[in-house]
C-alpha cells in the first residue's frame, strides 16, 4: 500500500489536504463556499479548452481559475455576488461544454478531471503541486492577520485603512492558485469538499482561530489519508472516500461542539 | 428565412421537443429564481442540481427512472440543508456546501459504478451536461404535471413568502412560520432545478434560474413584474439559444455544432451585464426614455 506508485499518493494527497485545510479554513470564514465551488469548476473548462489546443492542460487550469477568482471577485463588488458567482460558474462550464463537443475527448479523461485520480499521480507531477502548496500557504501566512480582521471584524478592518474588498480578490487568487495545483490530483469537484468539510468541522471544535486552523488541517489530512487507504481496499474511486468522510467529520464536529456546550452550561449551572 | 433559421429547423423533432421543453423550465425557473435571487440562495439552487443528477445518476444504477433519482436527491438534499441551517444567513453556504461536497462524493462513486456496469461510454458527459436535443418526449407531460404542481406551491405560500423574504423579523411577528415557508420554498426550489436539469441539464438549469431573473430584479421595481419580465427573458433566452446551437452545425467545419448550452448561457449572462449598465438603471429609476437630469 506505501510502494511505488502509491508512495507518490500519499505525498500528494498529504500536500493536497494541508492545503485545503489552510484555504479551506478562510472560506469557511468568509461564508466563501459558492466562490470556492465556482472556481474549480471554473478551471475544468480550462483544462478542457487547454486540451482543445495541445496546451499543457496546467495552464489551462492556471488561466481559467484566475480569469474566474478575477471575475467573480471584481463583479462580485457591485449588485448581488452569489448571482454574479453563479452566473459566471455557468459560463465556464458552459464554455466547457463547447470544448469538449470539439474535441475527441475520452470519457475517462473527464472523469478523472471532475473526480480526480490521485492513485494515478506520476513523480514528476509532485514537484509543481508542492511548490504551488507552499506558495498557497505562503500567501495565506502573509495575508493572515488582515484575512483575518476583513473576515471577522470588516468595519473594523476598514477603519484600519484595509480595504475588504481588495482582500476578497486577494483571496480569490489564492483559491485559485490552491485549485489549479489540485484539480488534477483530486478533480475539480472534490476539492470543494475538502476545503469545506474538515474547516467547518474544525470552527465546531475550536473557538481560537489558531488551534482552528490547525485542527482543520489535522482532520483534512485523516480524511485524505483513510480515503486514500479505503479506497486502495475496495477499488472505489477515492472522491467517493474524500466527499463522504469530509461530511461525515463535519457531522462529527457538530456534534462534539453541541456536547461540548451542553457539558459547559450543565457545569457552570452546578458551579452556581 | 434561410439565413436566419437553417434547412429542418421547423421540421426536426427533437428541435421542436426542445423548445416546448425549453419553455416550460425557463418559465417555472424564471418564477421560482425571481425568490432565489431575491433569498441570496443562488448556492443552494446551483448546489440542488448537483445534488439532483447525483440522484440522476444512482437511479440510473439501480435501473430506476432518472426522474425519480433526480427529484427525490433533490428533495432529500433541501431538507439536509434546511436541516444543517440553510435558514440563517450565516451558516446558509455552509449548510449548502456541505450537502453537496458529500453529494458529489456519492456522484463519482455512482458514475464510475454505471461506467464499469454497463461500459456505456458517455454517461458521465450525459448526466453532467445533459442536452436539450436529447429529451425522451415520454418525460414532457410529467415534467409539465410537475412544474405545475411548483408553480402551484409557490403560488400559495406567495404572500408569506415575500414578506419573509423581504424582511424576516416582521415575517415572524405576524406569525409567519418563518421556517415552515422556507422549507416549503425549499422543496419547490429542489423540484424545479431537479425538473430542468433533467430536461436541459445542470448548467442550463443554474443559467434559467439566475440570469433572467437576476436582470429582470435590476430593471422592475416590484416582484410581480420582475416576474413577467423574467419569464419572457427565460423563454427568449432559450429559444434564441436553440436557434443559434441549430444553426452552428453549418458554421463550424468540424461538422459538430455548439452546445445550446454555450448559447443560452452566454446570452443569459450578457443580458445580467446590460441590465446593469448605468443607461439602463436611469431608465428605469425616472421611467421615462432618454437622458433626463
Amino acid at each position: 500500500m506505501f510502494s511505488g506508485f502509491m508512495a507518490n499518493a500519499w505525498e500528494v494527497a498529504t500536500i493536497v489536504a494541508i492545503v485545503a485545510g489552510v484555504v479551506g479554513f478562510f472560506v469557511v470564514l468568509r461564508g466563501s463556499a459558492f466562490p470556492a465551488h465556482a472556481i474549480p469548476n471554473g478551471a475544468f473548462a480550462g483544462a478542457a479548452g487547454a486540451n482543445l489546443i495541445g496546451v499543457s492542460p496546467l495552464v489551462g487550469l492556471g488561466v481559467f481559475s484566475v480569469i474566474a477568482a478575477l471575475g467573480i471577485g471584481t463583479l462580485g463588488r457591485r449588485g448581488r455576488s452569489d448571482v454574479v458567482t453563479a452566473l459566471a460558474l455557468v459560463m465556464m462550464l458552459a464554455l466547457g461544454a463547447a470544448f469538449l463537443s470539439q474535441s475527441t475527448e475520452y470519457e475517462p479523461e473527464i472523469f478523472s478531471l471532475l473526480f480526480g485520480e490521485i492513485l494515478g499521480v506520476s513523480s514528476n507531477k509532485i514537484l509543481p503541486v508542492a511548490l504551488l502548496g507552499l506558495a498557497c500557504v505562503l500567501a495565506v501566512a502573509v495575508l493572515y492577520r488582515r484575512l483575518m480582521l476583513t473576515s471577522i471584524v470588516p468595519d473594523i478592518a476598514a477603519a484600519r485603512g484595509l480595504q475588504p474588498h481588495r482582500m476578497e480578490v486577494a483571496f480569490m487568487v489564492v483559491v485559485a492558485c490552491a485549485t489549479t495545483m489540485t484539480v488534477p490530483v483530486v478533480g475539480a469537484l472534490l476539492i470543494f469538499a475538502l476545503m469545506v468539510g474538515p474547516p467547518a468541522a474544525a470552527r465546531c471544535i475550536s473557538d481560537r482561530p489558531g488551534r482552528a486552523l490547525l485542527i482543520s488541517v489535522a482532520i483534512a489530512l485523516s480524511v485524505v489519508w483513510t480515503a486514500i487507504a479505503c479506497s486502495f481496499e475496495s477499488n472505489w474511486p477515492v472522491g467517493f472516500f474524500v466527499g463522504t468522510f469530509s461530511a461525515a467529520s463535519y457531522g462529527l464536529g457538530r456534534v462534539y461542539g453541541t456536547w461540548r456546550r451542553v457539558r459547559g452550561t450543565r457545569f457552570a449551572r452546578i458551579s452556581h | 428565412m434561410h439565413i436566419l433559421f437553417e434547412p429542418g429547423f421547423f421540421s426536426s423533432s427533437p428541435v421542436r421537443t426542445a423548445v416546448v421543453m425549453g419553455a416550460v423550465t425557463a418559465i417555472v425557473s424564471a418564477i421560482v429564481g425571481v425568490f432565489t435571487v431575491v433569498r441570496s440562495q443562488s448556492f443552494a439552487g446551483h448546489a440542488l442540481t448537483d445534488v439532483a443528477t447525483t440522484g440522476g445518476s444512482g437511479a440510473f444504477f439501480y435501473g430506476l427512472s432518472p426522474l425519480v433519482g433526480f427529484i427525490g436527491a433533490g428533495v432529500i438534499g433541501a431538507g439536509a440543508m434546511d436541516l444543517i441551517g440553510v435558514q440563517r444567513a450565516r451558516s446558509r453556504d455552509l449548510a449548502t456546501g456541505i450537502v453537496l461536497g458529500a453529494a458529489t462524493g456519492l456522484a463519482a462513486l455512482f458514475l464510475f459504478l454505471d461506467t464499469t456496469k454497463s461500459a456505456t461510454t458517455g454517461a458521465t458527459q450525459q448526466i453532467l451536461f445533459g442536452s436539450i436535443f436529447t429529451i425522451n418526449p415520454r418525460v414532457i407531460p410529467i415534467a409539465i404535471f410537475l412544474s405545475g404542481v411548483t408553480l402551484l406551491l409557490v403560488g400559495v405560500i406567495y404572500r408569506p413568502l415575500l414578506l419573509n423574504s423581504l424582511n424576516a423579523d416582521l415575517a415572524s411577528a405576524r406569525g409567519i412560520g418563518v421556517r415552515t415557508v422556507g422549507l416549503l420554498f425549499m422543496f419547490a426550489l429542489a423540484v424545479s432545478v431537479a425538473l430542468s436539469s433533467i430536461a436541459i441539464g445542470s448548467i442550463l438549469s443554474t443559467a434559467l434560474l439566475i440570469g433572467p431573473a437576476a436582470a429582470a430584479l435590476r430593471v422592475t421595481r416590484t416582484i410581480g413584474a420582475a416576474m413577467v419580465v423574467a419569464c419572457i427573458l427565460g423563454v427568449a433566452t432559450t429559444w434564441l439559444g436553440i436557434l443559434l446551437s441549430y444553426d452552428s452545425y453549418y458554421w463550424v467545419s468540424s461538422g459538430q455544432g455548439l452546445p445550446v448550452s454555450f448559447f443560452i448561457v452566454s446570452i443569459a449572462l450578457l443580458l445580467y451585464l446590460v441590465s446593469g449598465l448605468p443607461v439602463i438603471r436611469r431608465v428605469v429609476e425616472t421611467g421615462k426614455l432618454g437622458t433626463v437630469a
